[in-house]
């Protein structure tokens, strides 16, 4: 088993992919001679050449469009949005078009494309290197969207993602690229989507979350325990579809749920969360469901206070934690 | 342009048939809509000659054709039935693109190579491209038809395609169907210049503007461009200036924006006229004949309406079908 980052994981995976298929290739900004303003693609453009190594021109919705196209009549891009910040433009191909291929065909046709893109905060990126973007496509049914937080997960879920026969959002927290580092096996392996993972087992509190957020609850977490709290850590990995399963089998099992997330609060992934929650699971619950996400500002701002202000750290799930545990 | 190509008289004949059809069928549907038996309906007459002599340059079933709203002569000419078109338009069970969950003409006929996905305006354009990136990378000489109108030439998705396409060289035609009006906004008020295929220069590649009610000349000059780029030489604009004979679709109303004597004056160039004139002229069709293609086109569409009118409604079993592999 060798330890590697979430960049490297990635990396792997596509690469790995590459090698086994080649109907899979890569389009986006600076991703050859650069390999990618993170490295997602270092070494590529030598290994797999110009042809499946595509720089494209600054112009993302024909990045999410022509991936479409390519997808729609036999191969399997990986089209790259730069920052997920940018991926406003691809809206009309992916949520208006992508998402809509197989219905509006009867299934004749398909889209086994996925669409990566670095996302989220903490970086000092400001508004337009800090959002988070889950939540608009993950509204839509015929979409996939996925937010991975180890390097295991990250391999396993993009190489699935890949293979998947429908569109895949896989959105990387670019704070997790260099700092998460973990396990991956030596030996080929995958995870399937829409299975959530429990990443710390324990009894008196449920917290559900994805991406970045569940390392800094699984802190959170730890100093909980120092005040004899026990809290289970749900990793949902795959916001859409949800795991219902895991979501319901963590609430019954503690009765108090805490949903975090970076993105903004209101109409959220949570949002969806406690909602099947209460429909599914209102019998358990000894507490009502409360959610920590991004507060009610457009995006995240730059100087560091402010920053702090929007981001949510463990200090802040930690006092969650005990007003939930004090209910 | 200079062309060496000379059109078969026996194909020039078969569009002609292809164009009566078309017509027949078109005015048909425009009818039901008028009898409220078909919600919406884009009508392709005055645009014919441009889709037919398109069509005519492919090879059917291996090349790809993204079409929009307006391309009913494709549809046609790809091989689909006027039964089968007409009951998209009556939304029944049988409809062969969507299984009619999308407006009539939309969904996709892999089988005919006919996509159309969407009626968000010029969305294809890319989707056409990303097909054309599929053919180079797989090395087949299929080549690519993304048809939209002059009001598509306006979106940023048009200009991102055109330029993609033209840097890495793909087999694709972009195919302009110009009208002169996006809905009720005349050519004028849509660009600066004097027509889309300057703009070409602009991508690096060749721009040509046709007549597009001459079908001769369309043929001709689509053979070209799918020699082109069946050779990997590239994409190649083509503009054929066509007429629009009625309002944008069924809901519109075009006497608030366009006068009678504009569209009688339009009439003079209508691309069926034009084309049986020179059949005629040149003893390739008689008046016998004749008669007797549109009394055949009548009674096809006819037959056509029955069957679709008669043909149940989709059941709802498969409602949530299709959203995600099985």
């Amino acid at each position: 088993m060798a330890v590697i980052t979430v960049l490297e994981a990635i990396r792997e995976a596509m690469r790995e992919e590459m090698r086994n298929d080649d109907r899979v290739f890569i389009m986006g900004e600076d991703i050859g001679a650069r390999g990618g303003v993170f490295l997602a693609t270092e070494g590529f453009l030598s290994e797999f050449g110009e042809e499946r190594i595509i720089d494209t021109p600054l112009a993302e919705s024909s990045i999410a469009g022509i991936a479409l196209g390519a997808a729609m009549s036999g191969l399997r891009p990986i089209a790259e949005i730069e920052f997920a910040d940018f991926i406003w433009p691809t809206i009309n191909q992916i949520v208006g078009e992508a998402a809509k291929v197989r219905y509006g065909t009867e299934g004749k046709l398909n889209a086994p494309m996925v669409l990566r893109a670095p996302q989220g905060g903490g970086v000092r990126g400001a508004l337009y290197h800090s959002q988070s973007v889950e939540a608009i496509f993950a509204h839509t049914p015929g979409l996939k969207v996925v937010t991975p937080s180890t390097p295991y997960d990250a391999k396993g879920l993009l190489k699935s993602s890949i293979r998947d026969d429908d569109p895949v959002i896989f959105l990387e927290h670019k704070r997790t690229y260099r700092l998460v580092k973990g396990e991956v096996p030596d030996q080929e392996y995958t995870i399937p989507l829409g299975k959530a993972d429990v990443k710390k087992l324990g009894e008196d509190i449920s917290i559900i979350t994805y991406g970045l957020m569940v390392h800094h609850c699984l802190e959170a977490a730890q100093m909980a325990s120092l005040e004899n709290i026990s809290v289970e850590v749900l990793d949902l990995r795959t916001v859409r579809p949800l795991d219902m399963e895991s979501i319901i089998n963590t609430v019954k099992k503690t009765g108090k749920t805490l949903i975090v997330y970076e993105d903004n609060q209101a109409l959220g992934i949570g949002s969806e969360v406690s909602a099947l929650i209460s429909q599914h699971a209102f019998e358990y619950l000894d507490a009502p469901v409360i959610r920590l996400g991004g507060p009610e500002v457009p995006a995240m701002p730059f100087s560091p206070p402010l920053e702090n202000m929007f981001m949510i750290d463990a200090e802040k799930i930690s006092t969650a934690i005990k007003e939930l545990a004090e209910y | 342009m200079e062309t060496n190509l000379k059109i078969q008289d026996e194909l020039l004949l078969k569009m002609y048939k292809d164009m009566v059809l078309c017509r027949t069928l078109d005015e048909r549907i425009w009818m039901l809509n008028r009898q409220g038996k078909a919600a919406i309906m884009a009508s392709s007459q005055g645009h014919e000659a441009g889709q037919i002599g398109s069509v005519a340059a492919l090879r059917k079933g291996y090349d790809q054709c993204y079409i929009y709203y307006r391309d009913l002569a494709v549809l046609l000419t790809l091989g689909l039935t006027p039964a089968e078109i007409i009951k998209g338009f009556v939304a029944k069970e049988g409809e062969p693109l969507s299984g009619a969950r999308q407006f009539p003409t939309h969904g996709a006929h892999p089988e005919y190579g006919v996509i159309n996905l969407s009626n968000v305006i010029a969305t294809h354009i890319p989707q056409a491209v990303g097909a054309a990136l599929t053919a180079k990378m797989k090395k087949e000489d299929r080549v690519i038809v993304a048809y939209f109108g002059d009001g598509a030439s306006s979106a940023g998705d048009c200009h991102e395609a055109m330029n993609f396409a033209a840097i890495h060289k793909l087999p694709i035609i972009f195919f302009c169907e110009n009208n002169g009006y996006a809905i009720s906004v005349p050519l004028s008020k849509q660009m600066a210049v004097a027509n889309v295929a300057a703009r070409a220069e602009g991508y690096g590649m060749p721009g040509i503007e046709i007549d597009g009610c001459d079908i001769v000349a369309v043929y001709e000059t689509t053979v070209e461009a799918v020699t082109r780029a069946r050779a990997g030489l590239g994409p190649t604009l083509i503009e054929a200036n066509v007429e629009r004979y009625l309002p944008h679709t069924s809901d519109d109303d075009d006497s608030i924006y366009r006068s009678s004597q504009e569209i009688e004056e339009a009439k003079k160039r209508d691309p069926l006229r034009l084309l049986r004139e020179q059949l005629l002229e040149r003893k390739i069709l008689d008046l016998k004949e004749d008669n007797y293609i549109h009394e055949s086109a009548k009674e096809i569409v006819n037959k056509a309406t029955e069957e679709a009118e008669n043909a149940p409604y989709p059941g709802t079993t498969d409602f949530f079908k299709h959203v995600y592999a099985e």
